[in-house]
């Protein structure tokens, strides 16, 4: 079984807000799924029902083919959970609160110690192992949570923005701890970074207002972005309006753009497409020399901005 | 099962990483040996038993069980570790139970330390230490009656102070229902079924035989359904209302 989590028409509404609003998706055994959107957009709501901790209004959830309404058990021995917020029990020390997590887990004797230690070294945590929680900093509890999900080497993992409040290098260490676990597991991982999408997401999927806006990998959102193969280019002792009107003559070329600060200027491409050769060649064919000439990646800010404001739905419609 | 025992455990450990536990243990013995002398004229009775102790069980259960029980599911709620709890391994039930036993074992704990009026007694007199057990059973089971009256209550709310002062009504009510003076009101104009009824759902009623030595099985069964009962709505409320 390759799909570990299957979702099919997932709904939630409180009263008049539908805080997710029918979405379907799945996650494959290797795949790393990025969940994000703006606030409020339902990513939190989609992993409590996936969960099996709120109960749909409509649709379900399956995971390593059980579901979650009809299984809940199997559902949640087959998970490792962070709720948003990493709550946890305030008044015990890390080491009490995963000794109960394993006890829960069914380990006991080495197997349960073994597992304890392994969580804590994984999640950086050995060093406060016996300081109650409630004194622990915010980074350290969100990383005792993610010791609790990890602690049973489960198949799924449901991560919600499991780097919220880290520090640089903590972040870099639990991004290679999810690159680690990937290879044999399902994760989703909702989070508001999006340099994590390309860190650790083989896939992205963006959500607004309860919907799913788009779903791809992290190359095909940056691919929506205008900056998506944008060239800017600064050419030695030629003015950037004279490289602008030789550029807009190209066939691939959309629009250009002057960059600020004498940076030289920036070409748009029509729909996308690949363009530094025959920019280049035409640069040179005119006996300019480049002084700089860089390729863009695809903004994908821009992109989450695009796909979760009411303007490009709009256009889009 | 086992996981019963393992919330059991968490829950019961919890009590103790905080003062509140110290706290409510002194209290109640304080408040149960003062009322037990001063209120249960302990020593001018001339017998030796322990009735005026437990005669005040059940009035100092309505003020301090509310105490222990407010906790049980608000502070959950409260602090999301609900969502921690519920998405383990676990049916609601198994975290009900175990919850509740923490708690009933913690008031066990706090009963058993009043031990020194038993000495007392002991030395003093040469009382019926069968009746004595019995009143400690007794005791034991109206206060695990209190508690699954308070734990689904703590269930309803987020709110530890809403939790207790809705437990503590409700409990008095549970007492109040046998207590001579509301009888008498119900008795001059309702009709007797109805006053025997009111004063059957009464802890008080229930605990008296007990605590004068007599188990009759179907005070125990009152209880045990009771509690049966109280806790299965724990379920329900827990279940419907965790994620609000
Ligand atoms: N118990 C509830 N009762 C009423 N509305 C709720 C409840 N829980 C969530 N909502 C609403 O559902 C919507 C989605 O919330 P959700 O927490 O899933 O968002 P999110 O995508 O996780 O946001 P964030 O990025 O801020 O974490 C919000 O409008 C929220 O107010
Ligand atoms: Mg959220």
């Amino acid at each position: 079984m390759t799909l570990r989590i299957e979702i099919d028409n997932l709904a939630k509404h409180f009263g008049e807000i539908k805080a997710v609003d029918g979405v379907s998706f799945s996650v494959r055994k290797g795949e790393v799924l990025g969940f994000l959107g703006p606030n409020g957009a339902g990513k939190s709501t989609t992993m409590k029902m996936l969960t099996g901790f709120l109960t749909p209004t409509y649709g379900t959830a399956r995971l390593c083919g059980f579901d979650v309404l009809q299984n809940p058990i199997e559902v949640k021995k087959n998970m490792g959970y962070l709720p948003e917020g990493a709550p946890a029990y305030a008044e015990m020390t890390p080491d009490s609160f995963l000794r109960f997590i394993a006890d829960i887990r069914g380990l006991s004797g080495a197997d349960k110690l073994r597992a304890v230690a392994s969580a804590a070294e994984r999640a950086r945590i050995k060093q406060v192992m016996f300081q109650p929680i409630e004194t622990l900093s915010k980074g350290y509890k969100r990383r005792v949570g993610l010791a609790q999900a990890i602690l049973h080497n489960p198949p799924v993992l449901v991560l919600d923005e499991p780097t919220d409040g880290l520090d640089p290098n903590q972040k870099h260490e639990v991004r290679n701890l999810i690159n680690e676990m990937a290879e044999d597991k399902a994760i989703i991982i909702s989070t508001h970074i999006l340099e994590e999408v390309h860190a650790i997401c083989t896939r992205a999927l963006v959500i607004a207002n309860g919907k799913i806006k788009v779903d791809g990998t992290p190359t095909e959102l940056e691919a929506m972005s205008r900056y998506y193969n944008a060239v800017s280019v600064k050419v030695v002792g030629v003015e950037s309006e004279k490289v602008m009107a030789l550029l807009n003559g190209l066939d691939k070329v959309s629009e250009t753009e002057l960059l600020p600060l004498d940076a030289g200027c920036r070409a748009y491409p029509v729909s996308g497409q690949a363009m530094v050769a025959e920019l280049s060649q035409a640069i040179r064919s005119q006996g300019w020399e480049i002084a700089t000439l860089h390729v863009e990646q695809g903004h994908l800010d821009e992109v989450f901005r695009n796909v979760t404001t009411d303007q490009a739905m709009q256009g889009a419609a | 099962m086992q996981n019963i025992w393992f919330i059991m455990k968490r829950e019961f450990n919890g009590y103790f990483a905080t003062p509140v536990a110290y706290v409510f243990i002194i209290i109640f013995l304080l408040l149960a040996g003062f009322s037990t002398f001063f209120v249960g004229n302990f020593f001018e009775r001339g017998e030796a038993d322990l009735y005026p102790f437990f005669s005040m069980h059940p009035w100092l259960y309505v003020l301090l069980i509310p105490a222990i029980s407010m906790r049980l599911w608000s502070e959950e709620r409260k602090t999301g570790s609900i969502e921690l709890l519920m998405t383990l391994p676990i049916s609601v039930f198994e975290a009900v139970l175990g919850k509740f036993l923490a708690a009933w074992a913690f008031t066990g704990l706090a009963l058993l330390l009043s031990f020194p009026l038993w000495i007392t007694v002991n030395y003093l007199g040469d009382p019926d230490n069968g009746v004595i057990l019995a009143g400690y059973v007794g005791s034991l089971l109206m206060a695990g009656g209190f508690l699954a009256i308070g734990g689904c209550i703590s269930a309803l709310t987020k709110n530890q102070v809403i939790a207790f002062v809705l437990s503590l009504v409700v409990s008095l009510i549970f007492v109040l229902s046998g207590y001579g003076i509301v009888l008498d009101f119900f008795s001059g104009w309702a009709p007797k079924a109805l006053v025997e009824a009111i004063s059957s759902f009464s802890f008080l009623t229930h605990f008296d035989a007990i605590s004068k030595g007599v188990i009759d099985m179907r005070d125990v069964f009152y209880f045990v359904s009771l509690i049966a009962i109280w806790l299965f709505a724990n379920a329900i409320v827990v279940n419907s209302r965790k994620a609000d």
